[in-house]
């Protein structure tokens, strides 16, 4: 395994009475994909709006391996996208380098104009969210977390409510970006074992802790006990909680 | 039945400074933004081009129903004459700013408000912090400083269409002396009385669009249900408090400028 770039500490997070991350150690290395696995509504989204500084963490630490680095660049690809829909889609990819940055405008088109590009999107650029399909609306989420360079993306289960094809089809789109553009990936998902296929490594959170940590070809292996029933529902006996 | 009270008074004292600190950061936040002449732009538009036809209808009828309105009072005292000094004093010092002030919160606040809650719904303020872009900054401050440059010009638009409202009915229709009117109104109305309406105007654009964009922003911890009828629950709220606030601080203002 690669160096670390993200190491989280004792992260904890509470609402009010209810414990939801309880003293999370992971390492994110760098330029992998990690996925964070577990049922719903076990706090995986809050652990990705914990290290996207969205919420603020009641205790621990995420540090960088290196001391002497930045916080990384970091960008966030939500469950709805969250594009802009009065923006077209230029101006939704173009958005975080033009209030962040002083460019150029023909700097600015250039830069868009190539990411649309290497996304195949050039064809909607002047279109607006609601006009394109929500594959295509997901590649334009992409590619406005791209557009400033990030060192690692977080995606928040990127799969929800699409059909088998499609699911496979942003795995196959996250995973080959991956490949192409060398960001780091950290995902939270429930869509087990598909995720399996795209992840070098698989976090399962349960109860506010991190149960298991390893590769996905391990899990499958020698899956722990206790998450046998979670991997293949219908060995459990105990039928889950929706 | 104490406690509850209690608990109510501490809430809402809680709730103003959580308001007054959201406009502070709001006012500041213009500071570290990009394109803020277009940004501005765009919002003036938003709240000031597009209530100019809403201000001078309702000036024109408010000038025309307060014309006809003091003439039948003024004729019970002989006092015809005095239309125009009437009917411009009351438009400057109060109407105008308060209705003015209505009119934009019925049609600019309220969109501001919705539009802000749909945003924050869509995770699209949640996607603005995690590109470092200050949402309060992009979506706040440009419509707070558009307000301060709308309100006053647009309350100048009522007063005038306003007034010329007066004129028609109590002029042309009722007969009074047109000398009389103008010449009342030249006579009466001094440079304080209108800067007082502008002060009342600017406070008025200060606070609306704040609890405008207070309610729009917060909507997800201040709506008892979320989605789309939390977004409609805010945005009616930012729409009473508003006009609420419009009347509690036209009060306040009326007696700290009439000491003065």
């Amino acid at each position: 395994m690669s160096a670390s770039l993200l190491q989280i500490r004792g992260l904890s997070k509470r609402f009010g009475s209810q414990t939801v991350l309880d003293g999370i150690d992971l390492d994110i290395p760098l330029e992998s994909h990690t996925t964070v696995i577990g049922k719903s509504g076990t706090g995986k989204s809050v652990f990705l709006k914990c290290i996207s500084k969205l919420l603020q963490p009641d205790s621990g630490k995420i540090s960088l391996s290196d001391s002497e680095a930045e916080f990384p660049q970091c960008a966030y690809m939500f469950q709805q996208n969250a594009l802009f829909d009065s923006l077209t889609v230029f101006e939704n990819v173009a958005l975080p380098l033009r209030e962040t940055r002083r460019i150029a405008k023909s700097e600015l088109q250039e830069n868009v104009d190539d990411l649309l590009a290497k996304l195949d999107l050039q064809d909607a650029s002047s279109k607006y969210p609601a006009e394109i399909s929500g594959g295509m609306q997901k590649r334009v989420a992409l590619a406005r977390a791209l557009i400033t360079k990030p060192e690692i993306i977080l995606f928040d289960e990127p799969t929800t409510g699409l059909d088998p094809q499609r699911k496979f089809a942003v795995f196959d789109m996250i995973r080959n970006y991956r490949k192409r553009f060398g960001f780091t990936v950290l995902m939270v998902s429930h869509d087990v074992p598909e995720v399996f296929g795209i992840s070098d490594q698989v976090a399962w959170l349960d109860e506010g802790k991190i149960k298991y940590w390893g590769s996905p070809n391990d899990l499958l292996a020698a899956p722990p006990s206790e998450l046998e029933g979670f991997l293949n529902p219908k060995l459990s006996t105990e039928a889950p909680a929706l | 039945m104490i406690g509850r009270l209690g608990r109510k008074s501490v809430g809402l004292v809680s709730e103003l400074g959580e308001l007054a600190m959201f406009g502070a950061h709001s006012m500041t936040s213009l500071l570290g933004q990009r394109h803020v002449f277009e940004k501005l732009i765009r919002s003036i538009y938003e709240i000031g081009v597009r209530c100019i036809p809403i201000t001078l209808i309702v000036g024109l009828f408010t000038g025309l129903v307060l014309g006809l309105q003091l003439y039948y009072v003024l004729t019970k005292f002989s006092s015809e004459s005095l239309l125009g000094q009437a009917v411009a004093l009351s438009i400057i010092m109060e109407i105008g700013p308060v209705f003015t002030a209505i009119m934009i919160v019925g049609q600019a606040g309220s969109a501001l408000s919705a539009e802000i809650g749909i945003q924050r719904n869509a995770e699209q303020i949640d996607a603005l912090n995690t590109m470092r872009i200050n949402p309060l900054g992009f979506l706040v401050s440009p419509r707070l400083y558009a307000a301060l440059i709308c309100f006053p010009i647009l309350t100048a638009f009522f007063d005038v269409v306003g007034i010329f409202g007066g004129y028609l009915t109590g002029v042309e229709m009722l007969g009074v002396d047109a000398g009389a009117y103008w010449n009342r109104i030249y006579e009466s109305v001094s440079l304080k009385n209108v800067g007082d309406g502008f002060i009342k105007a600017l406070t008025f654009g200060l606070i609306t669009t704040t609890i405008c964009a207070f309610q729009g922003y917060f909507t997800h911890t201040k709506a008892s249900v979320p989605g789309a009828r939390g977004v409609s629950q805010t945005t009616t709220r930012a729409v009473v408090l508003s006009s609420i606030a419009i009347l509690a601080s036209d009060y306040l203002l009326t007696s700290f400028l009439l000491e003065k």
